[in-house]
């Protein structure tokens, strides 16, 4: 400084009164802030972060790598799930038969199909359509190579099913030995719609016969099958000559606009044999998820990948911030020294944790989208991002960030004011 | 009631076989805008004694009250109520390096939450002015020199009117010049609003700003003379 300057009274300050000082100034404000109570720890959290480029970036790193592993987990845990759906999806029928042992619709045990006709006495219910699934070998007709692919046989006629591309096919379907593939299958089973395009209609081998592909609809792969090839159900049962045709698989069953779906339930219920029970589309698809995510381990895995990403993420969050507040032990110390409780040293620390899991959270979640629609081009998974995967990953790594932060302000008794004298 | 009264104060650290005194039947009595400093040799006392009346430790035994507050036996929460009335100045400043002067000297009185930003901000700029630092505000503390971080150092100290300034060696890490203007800011300034000081000090430059100089020795006030 240059010279000294004699010391301008303050207007808060007793004019070179020998009296002692009041114990503070009086503020001009009367009403204790809330906002003042969080935001001035989180401010003074933030400009700290912020002081230290290379530092917030590791951090912002750590976190965000918590949450794509998360987001990948989960990602990939849903994408498995809605695609063992994919086809259930397309189901167009308000009630359903199936064998009560059938432990997931892609894994069936036979269906009397006489329990369709049954179905079609009960008032309101206009249609009772037998589904038949199959797995059978396609060669593929570019490169000759064979391919397990599933089959779907039904009635074109009865709308059961509403697969993109399908409305129109119902002539062609019915047909003898035509098929119709679909266009999500995986790319191993040859490029079908460049084929179609190119040549129209077209002869396949599926298992030892010949069939014609007279058109694609669009289902979807899914645990069970990379591909999927719809026909009727005569077919059907002319490519899988083996199979029963007094059993069928699933019953899907239509109703009369208006009918009451329960009431149509209850009295299906109470006129089936326990060879089969009758479920809702939304039940159905409820028993073909619990399936998938309790009798497979695909649900423990996808959870476990989750919950070490949590850890991951949480021991990457806390090292940065023990460390952080190693570093700036003196100037916590400093801090309780001139009057600040703990309490508020501990908010900075809470603070700084849930700034570093917004920081994370965010990048983390574009390159979350763009890795989704990369993972999707290449496995043909219905990977996407949804608000509410979004909003949940968000709650767990503030989650994350918290716990990591409540372990850190262990360190924070280590800032011993009376160390700075 | 003198801002400090302290009356046949021991301290001691450790247990057992390593158990050290450090502060033997010490009594000792500032009054207001009393400017006061401690000295003697290293292990003399000095801190442990600075250290108790600023409540940043406990008091074990003896009687140590500070702006009419009896801290034997005082809790926690209690000490760090009475530490907001006091301006403490240390040796080597302990500025906050990722906040500008005025933030520093700001955070003496973000303590209150009730005061509001602006005033906060008007009062911190006004004690920098004060300081001789006006124009300084907005530059951290690796943009200022030693003396001007003391300065900072000062004003942070004084801006929420505290009842007591308590320094630890405040001159030194700065060399004679600026030794010299600090201690003597510190006393015009503490005197200008009636604070009292209670200062650790070895610097014989700065003897001249007491009005009272104690020196210490193995624990124990054993002599108090004016300068």
């Amino acid at each position: 400084m240059n010279a000294l300057t004699k010391p301008s009274l303050l207007p808060w300050a007793p004019e070179h009164g020998r009296e002692a000082m009041p114990a503070a100034a009086p503020p001009t404000g009367t009403r204790p802030e809330w906002g003042a109570w969080l935001l001035l720890p989180a401010r003074f959290a933030w400009r700290q972060l912020r002081a230290e480029r290379a530092r917030l970036l590791s951090a912002m790193a750590g976190v965000m790598f918590a949450v794509l592993l998360v987001f990948m987990q989960l990602g990939f845990r849903s994408a498995l799930f809605d695609s063992a759906m994919q086809l259930l999806s397309v189901m167009n029928a308000e009630l359903f038969l199936i064998n009560p042992q059938s432990p997931a619709v892609t894994q069936p045990e036979p269906l009397p199909r006489a329990r369709a006709y049954q179905a079609l006495a009960v008032p309101g219910v206009t249609h009772a359509v037998p589904i038949y699934l199959a797995q059978a070998g396609w060669r593929n007709p570019r490169d000759g190579s064979r391919q397990t692919i599933q089959l779907i046989g039904f009635d074109p006629d009865s709308r059961a099913i509403r697969a993109d591309g399908l409305d129109g096919l119902a002539p062609a379907l019915r047909r003898i030995d035509a098929v119709a593939f679909d266009t999500l299958s995986r790319p191993e089973y040859g490029d079908i719609p460049a084929l179609f395009a190119e040549r129209g209609p077209f002869e396949v081998q599926v298992d030892n016969r010949m069939v014609e592909l007279v058109g694609l609809v669009t289902i979807g792969p899914s645990f069970a099958a990379d591909g999927n090839l719809m026909m009727s159900e005569v077919n059907f049962r002319r490519i899988l000559r083996e199979r029963q045709p007094s059993n069928t698989d699933l019953v899907a069953i239509r109703l009369r606009p208006g009918t009451d779906v329960a009431a149509a339930q209850r009295r299906l219920r109470s006129i089936m044999p326990p060879d089969a029970i009758v479920l809702t589309h939304a039940e159905l698809m409820a028993r073909e998820r619990h399936y998938w995510e309790t009798a497979t381990p695909i649900g423990f895995i996808f959870a476990f990948g989750s919950a070490m990403g949590l850890i991951v993420g949480m021991v990457i969050v806390y090292q940065i911030l023990f460390s952080d507040i190693s570093n700036h032990l003196r100037e916590y110390a400093t801090l309780k020294a001139i009057g600040y409780a703990t309490g508020y040293l501990a908010r900075v620390v809470m603070a700084a944790s849930l700034i570093l899991a917004v920081m994370g959270f965010v990048p983390g979640l574009v390159l979350c989208v763009l890795l989704y629609e990369v993972v999707a081009g290449a496995t043909f998974m219905p990977l996407t991002m949804t608000i509410g995967r979004a909003a949940l990953v968000f709650v767990l790594v503030f989650g994350m960030c918290a716990a990591a932060g409540l372990l850190a302000m262990r360190k924070l008794r280590d800032a011993d004011p009376a160390d700075m004298f | 009631m003198d801002p400090i009264h302290v009356g046949r104060l021991n301290h001691a650290y450790g247990d057992g076989e390593l158990r050290r005194t450090v502060l033997r039947d010490v009594s000792l009595t500032v009054q207001a805008g009393e400017v006061v400093l401690l000295t003697g040799p290293s292990g003399s006392g000095k801190t442990t004694l600075l250290t108790l009346i600023g409540a940043l430790r406990g008091v074990q035994d003896g009687s140590c009250q500070v702006l009419g507050r009896e801290l034997i036996g005082a809790a926690e929460g209690e000490r760090v109520a009475l530490r907001r009335r006091i301006g403490f100045i240390f040796q080597n400043h302990n500025l906050l390096g990722f906040l500008t002067a005025r933030q520093n000297v700001a955070m003496a009185l973000e303590i209150d939450p009730v005061m509001p930003e602006g005033e906060r901000m008007a009062r911190a700029g006004a004690m920098l002015a004060a300081v001789g630092l006006a124009g300084h505000e907005e530059r951290t503390p690796a943009h200022l020199s030693g003396g001007q971080r003391q300065r900072v150092s000062i004003a942070r100290a004084l801006v929420a009117g505290p009842g007591l300034v308590l320094a630890d060696e405040p001159t030194a890490a700065l060399d004679r010049v600026s030794g010299g203007e600090v201690a003597h800011l510190l006393r015009d300034m503490a005197k200008s609003r009636g604070t009292p000081i209670l200062m650790v000090t070895h610097d014989p430059r700065i003897l001249g700003i007491a009005d009272r100089v104690v020196a210490m020795e193995d624990g124990r006030a054993v002599a108090a003379a004016a300068p």
